[in-house]
């Protein structure tokens, strides 16, 4: 499980936890999102715009 | 006493910065006292006249302020806003704000249900009262794009208060990633006056608020109907709030509170009017829009505007780092500059003919459209006009 993140303002998807405000259950992918998704937090970003965040470096 | 921030930069070196607006962002606190000032004045000088003061200091002095103190030099180097983020003596001013909304309006409320007025001046204290509701919507706004649970709580309670419960998710989630285009219900177009543009962007923002949080509650399998739902949660203190205004005094509350609630909605409607007017983002090859970019968005900076507004102003920063804080939002060089602060370009935006006489040739000039009318959101029934007086130009103009 990974985690991604907007490179504008720093929203973290963490597909194990899921975003349960935004609807989305612990264990949802971040592929299995919609190709609509925009960042909760900002809205400036597309899902395309995800980094994923390298587990070795965010530890 | 003041707070200077340092920073030890690798390359740069030390960069310092002072915030000289710290202590002036205080005034956000005083800003009630306006809407009630005219209610001492009735009181201390016995006339009715007293009630219009509030009124004409925000559309006459505040612009003309703006044009006497003129623009705003502080600039934070972007390495410095981390500090400045975290420097929480800034949303505490924010934070304090709340509570007052409620406290103006059911002061003013209890004036006009107990004071013998004329109808005159209960409708100037309606439209006074609104305009405070409107910097509510503005406190909201800044509120509301914050990460913080509590302060998106915050902003969702004062949106109760102009009865705009939908705002923030509309704004956040639709207005920010459709800004600048023909589908926004929130961008203006050029060529629409602010009155066709009310019935667009008004509805057309519930609408799209209200779908938003549809969708978010069915990711949940949750109805829309449920307590669940951000925006029905704002209404309901908002029903609690206003009916218990009418029930405390009596009908006059009625259109008291429509003509109020209007007013406060039609603030963010003239807001929303001046910050996109005719800017148009490009479509790329996808199919989908380019990423909102600076000259997306008109800006003022202008101190005292600025002050009222929590640099609303800095706008296009604002587009580019929606979840910035306002004392961290800055001014860049080579932007789509309005000539006068919001309060001022709101009266210009109320006579159409004028704002087209100032802002239509403004437009044109911006460096990326140059008088290029295809990059350019125009309302599709002024765009035969608008060529035939704009295009003509272009296409008969003769290269130096």
């Amino acid at each position: 499980m990974g985690k991604y993140r907007c490179p504008g303002c720093g929203y973290t998807f963490d597909e194990e936890q899921g975003d349960s405000h935004e609807g989305y259950a612990p264990g949802t992918t971040f592929e299995s999102l919609p190709e609509t998704f925009t960042c909760p937090d900002c809205a400036v970003r597309y899902k395309e715009d995800f980094e994923q965040v390298d587990a070795e470096a965010a530890r | 006493m003041t707070t200077t921030y340092v920073l030890d930069h690798p390359e740069k070196g030390r960069i310092e910065y002072r915030d000289r607006k710290r202590y002036l962002w205080m005034s956000s606190l005083f800003m009630p006292l306006f809407p009630m000032l005219g209610i001492f004045l009735y009181f201390a000088f016995d006339t009715q006249w007293a009630l219009a003061i509030p009124l004409l200091f925000s559309y006459f002095v505040i612009p003309l302020l703006d044009y006497v103190i003129g623009a705003d030099e502080n600039n934070p180097p972007e390495e410095i806003v981390p500090q400045l983020e975290e420097d929480r003596y800034y949303r505490l001013l924010t934070w304090f704000t709340i509570p007052m909304h409620f406290i103006v309006l059911i002061a003013i409320a209890w004036f006009v249900g107990t004071q013998p007025l004329t109808v005159w001046s209960v409708l100037v204290l309606a439209i006074t009262a609104g305009s405070y509701s409107g910097l509510g919507i503005n406190t909201a706004h800044e509120l509301g794009h914050k990460k913080p649970e509590f302060e998106r709580l915050l902003a969702k309670i004062v949106l109760a208060v102009p009865t705009y419960g939908h705002f923030c998710i509309e704004h956040n989630r639709g207005h920010h990633k459709d800004v600048a285009t023909p589908e926004d219900p929130a961008s203006s177009r050029m060529g629409e006056s602010i009155y066709k543009f009310v019935l667009r962007e008004i509805p057309g923002a519930f609408r799209r608020g209200w779908a938003v949080e549809k969708e978010r509650l069915a990711r949940q399998n949750k109805s829309v109907w449920s307590v669940h739902n951000d925006i029905l949660q704002s209404f309901a203190i908002s029903a609690v709030l206003q009916g218990g205004l009418i029930i405390a005094f009596g009908w006059i509350m009625l259109p008291f509170l429509a003509l109020h609630n209007f007013w406060a909605w039609f603030q963010l409607t003239s807001a929303n009017y001046i910050e996109h007017y005719g800017l148009l983002r490009e479509k790329e090859a996808s199919g989908r829009y380019e990423r909102c970019q600076p000259h997306h968005s008109w800006n003022a900076n202008y101190i005292f505007s600025n002050l009222v507004l929590f640099h609303l102003e800095r706008h296009s920063d604002h587009h580019a780092n929606p979840t910035r804080r306002y004392q961290s939002l800055r001014n860049f060089d080579g932007l789509p500059q309005l000539p006068n602060g919001y309060y001022g370009m709101y009266l210009l935006a109320y006579i159409p003919w004028l704002w087209y006489r100032v802002m239509d040739r403004r437009l044109l000039e911006l460096p990326h459209i140059q008088g290029d009318l295809s990059k350019v959101n125009i309302d599709p029934d002024q765009r035969d006009a608008i060529v035939r007086k704009y295009g003509q130009q272009q296409t008969t103009a003769v290269p130096a």
